[in-house]
């Protein structure tokens, strides 16, 4: 018991436990999401996340060292994210033939997404912190971050919530899209990219590379229009 | 793999410097796209295979490279409690509201292809 207790505590300084749990959890995940079948919460990002966040809490390990060895799957978002240039290429006379239309439909998005999010949550009697945080919630999690810090949110606390949008979005955007009787793959794409980032987008990419392509897109300029926008925002919303 | 993950990440930290250098609001590896857009088409051609593969592996374990960043939720979790709430309402409306108004608007002003 004691040699175990000493192991524990040598495999805790290692980056190595952070980053096996990662990877057990999320084959594990996996494997449940596959049995669940097509339920849109089957998600293996999100039962990892249960899972790894119920092993920390259970075993009173701190976050910080649980990242010490997730961060070597973190840093891939990086290299990820600038392979998202890949379908964009494929589709790049796509995208450049509804140019016109692309820029209005994430302008609109976006500010119904932030305004929205942020007036729901202050009407049920979110604190300033939680509504500022809340207001970069649809764009890519560094961007997020950022502009959370810029306006006086907490850029741990706009992290999460960029996740719980992203989910949100992969369950919701089927619903959405039938409902605003949108069939276009160019439009679905840039909807999930512009309120659900890189997690919706991945998702689309799934369904064809269209969707992926103008996803990608709209992951980078709303990216942009959000760090002008939500600024301007926070400061009507006083 | 290595070629391909070597250039991916030339491209990140091209936009990193980027960005730092002329304090844009924007993370690195979202100017590291663009840096890697430029690059495939002043280049032209197909991108290499080995390229398009590894790119294609990054993009279909996405959900995995936000698992770390998703457990940081454990250090969020009284402001959470005390707000389950509104941000029960606040994330799904708005998520969904701007679903429809991109989709909607995207289909309305693109030209039929």
């Amino acid at each position: 018991m004691e040699k175990l207790f000493t192991l524990w505590v040598y495999l805790e300084t290692t980056p190595l436990l952070g980053l096996v749990a990662t990877l057990l959890a999320w084959q594990a995940a996996s494997a449940i999401a596959l049995r669940m079948g097509g339920a849109a919460l089957a998600n293996p990002m999100l039962i990892s996340v249960c899972i790894l966040a119920g092993l920390l809490l259970a075993t009173g390990t701190p976050y910080s060292a649980y990242f010490q060895g997730a961060q070597y799957v973190h840093f891939l978002l990086g290299p990820a994210t600038v392979a998202l240039a890949l379908p964009m290429y494929a589709n790049l006379s796509r995208i450049r033939r509804s140019a016109g239309a692309i820029l209005p439909a994430l302008l609109a998005g976006s500010l119904v997404a932030s305004l929205s999010a942020m007036l729901i949550a202050r009407l049920l009697g979110a604190p300033r912190v939680v509504v500022l945080s809340l207001a970069p919630k649809s764009v890519t999690t560094p961007i997020a971050m950022g502009i959370a810090e810029q306006i006086g949110g907490q850029p741990s606390l706009a992290a999460v919530f960029v996740l719980l949008t992203g989910l949100s979005a992969i369950v919701l955007i089927g619903p959405a899209m039938r409902m605003a009787g949108v069939v276009d793959m160019r439009a679905q794409g840039l909807a999930a990219g512009m309120a659900g980032h890189g997690l919706a987008t991945a998702r689309m990419l799934l369904v064809s590379e269209t969707a992926g392509a103008f996803g990608g897109l709209a992951i980078g300029l709303n990216g942009i229009i959000t760090a002008v926008l939500v600024p301007l925002l926070a400061t009507l919303l006083r | 793999m290595l070629n391909a993950l070597t250039l991916l990440m030339c491209c990140q930290f091209a936009g990193e410097v980027i960005a730092r250098g002329a304090s844009l609001p924007l993370p690195g590896p979202v100017l590291g796209l663009l840096v890697l857009l430029a690059y495939l088409v002043v280049r032209g051609s197909a991108p290499n295979p080995d390229l398009a593969i590894t790119s294609g592996w990054l993009l279909r374990y996405f959900g995995l490279l936000f698992v770390p960043a998703g457990v940081g939720v454990i250090t969020q979790l009284d402001i959470l409690g005390d707000n389950w709430l509104p941000l029960l309402v606040a994330i799904p409306v708005s998520t969904f509201l701007g679903l429809v108004t991109t989709g909607w608007v995207m289909q309305r002003l693109a030209r039929q292809e």
